[in-house]
């Protein structure tokens, strides 16, 4: 469902832009509001949320798609745990509708997909590996790939036919879209801006996207 | 070809573990109809490596498994292959059960009061059976539901359908790699049925043999062809 929200960038108390391919990390407390603004257009943004206190409870795709009977995701989303607890509620989305079936590119599935020469190309998997050595938030959480799981495809179009057919479709974003949840407990966020270039999920051309955070109560 | 190994009855709602090596198969065997059988898949000598369910999905373009369909791991590999399926469509997409779905469909069943008659979720049956080899709620990852159907519409509502699977229905899996299986009985979270009653499920070991150049599931598609090269170079020596 398409909405819109009427919060302003110059309250933001973060705003950055992650650059095409890169990872980005960060914590969102309960109750602020996160956005993530699809700045040119038709760019799959993978991510991840941890429980903060307690990595070991993340997002779980089954659960999600479980609990709200339906496979896409949208305003009113609620993004659960494997816990069986909300993390975030989608509150806003110019998009309409998200993937958490395709899961992140990585260079071991690109030389099934693609080609064995493949693996050497940039991949939302290495991304994930890089951030989990490097940022702070990863490491005092002992945080590994046994905690890489199903992730949400932001912008991203993976249409599941009735018969159960599943395809990587031309994306359904533009620029300027955006995606906007509400922190249900203090929340892990792990992103890839996917570098892939062999589908469509980023229009062949992977590009920037702008994470904001609101807060509220402040 | 179809030599069997050993045969064990697991009941509904109970839940298993074993390592099937590298040629063997497991036939699961659907004894009363209506069974739901959630599975995880790991590499048992490094069990980072698991089932994952995105990469299977994208890499054949399907939603379901049947036969022809392979279960790849992260790392590009071919866990096992689905050689043969009376059932046509199993489940990829909507997890297990857990405690608190258990109880709010089906009421309270503990041991005090129902012996092993209990109740117990998918979730909880896999957790035991990972604690087994040391692993728990971080290994526990989207998993396959044989035996069960669950479609989506255009605009992704899911509807779970009711026997997709009667009593003698069958699906085999060879083994590609040696692997960990981690087995749950207990019935699928969507399914609308107000009494707990998941279907017994007879599991058939079988030697198969390594997947042959002309094997079905390898020649699905030009992906499992690759994904065969990774598993077999991964056994190289």
């Amino acid at each position: 469902m398409l909405t819109t929200s009427n919060l302003l960038p110059e309250h933001a108390i973060l705003d950055e832009t992650c650059p095409a391919g890169e990872p980005w990390m960060g914590v969102v407390k309960k109750g602020q509001v996160f956005r993530i603004l699809d700045l040119e257009g038709n760019q799959a943004v993978d991510t991840l949320f941890y429980n903060a206190d307690d990595p070991e409870e993340r997002y779980s795709a089954v659960d999600t798609i479980q609990r709200q009977g339906r496979l896409y995701l949208t305003t009113g989303s609620v993004l659960y745990s494997t816990e069986g607890n909300p993390l975030l509620t989608i509150v806003a989305d110019t998009c309409g509708r998200h993937d958490t079936l395709g899961g992140a590119c990585a260079a071991e599935s690109n030389t099934v997909r693609y080609a064995l020469d493949k693996r050497p190309m940039h991949s939302c998997r290495d991304n994930f590996m890089h951030a989990l050595a490097h940022c702070n938030c990863a490491l005092h959480r002992n945080m590994t790939k046994r905690d890489i799981t199903a992730n949400i495809n932001f912008f991203m179009n993976v249409p599941v036919t009735p018969d159960g057919g599943l395809t990587f479709a031309d994306g359904i974003s533009a620029p300027g879209k955006y995606v906007e949840m509400r922190a249900e407990m203090d929340v892990v966020v792990l992103v890839s801006n996917c570098p892939q270039l062999n589908n469509p999920c980023n229009a062949y051309n992977p590009t920037p996207v702008r994470m904001l955070v609101w807060d509220l109560q402040g | 070809m179809n030599d069997i190994l050993w045969e064990e009855r697991i009941p509904g709602g109970n839940h298993w573990s074993g390592i099937m090596r590298r040629g063997s198969a497991l036939r699961l065997t659907d004894l009363e109809g209506g069974a739901n059988v959630s599975a995880l898949f790991f590499n048992r000598e490094e069990k980072l490596e698991r089932y994952n369910m995105p990469d299977t999905l994208k890499a054949q373009h399907t939603a379901f498994l049947t036969a022809g369909n392979v279960c790849y791991s992260d790392m590009g590999r071919v866990l096992c292959s689905v050689i043969h399926d009376s059932v046509g469509w199993h489940d990829t997409i909507c997890g297990v059960s857990d405690a608190a779905l258990v109880e709010q469909k089906y009421g309270k069943a503990n041991f005090q009061s129902h012996r092993n008659e209990m109740v117990r979720s998918g979730k909880d049956g896999l957790l035991i059976e990972l604690g087994k080899w040391g692993m728990g709620k971080r290994d526990l990852v989207a998993n396959v539901n044989f035996f069960s159907k669950v479609t989506a519409d255009d605009d992704g509502c899911l509807q779970f359908h009711a026997g997709n699977s009667e009593a003698g229905s069958t699906v085999e899996l060879r083994f590609d790699m040696d692997v960990l299986v981690v087995l749950s009985t207990a019935p699928h979270p969507l399914d609308p049925g107000p009494q707990y009653k998941p279907a017994a499920v007879m599991l058939t070991a079988l030697h198969a043999g390594l997947a042959a150049p002309d094997d079905l599931c390898r020649n699905a598609c030009p992906q499992n062809q690759r994904g065969f090269i990774n598993t077999e170079r991964y056994y190289a020596s």
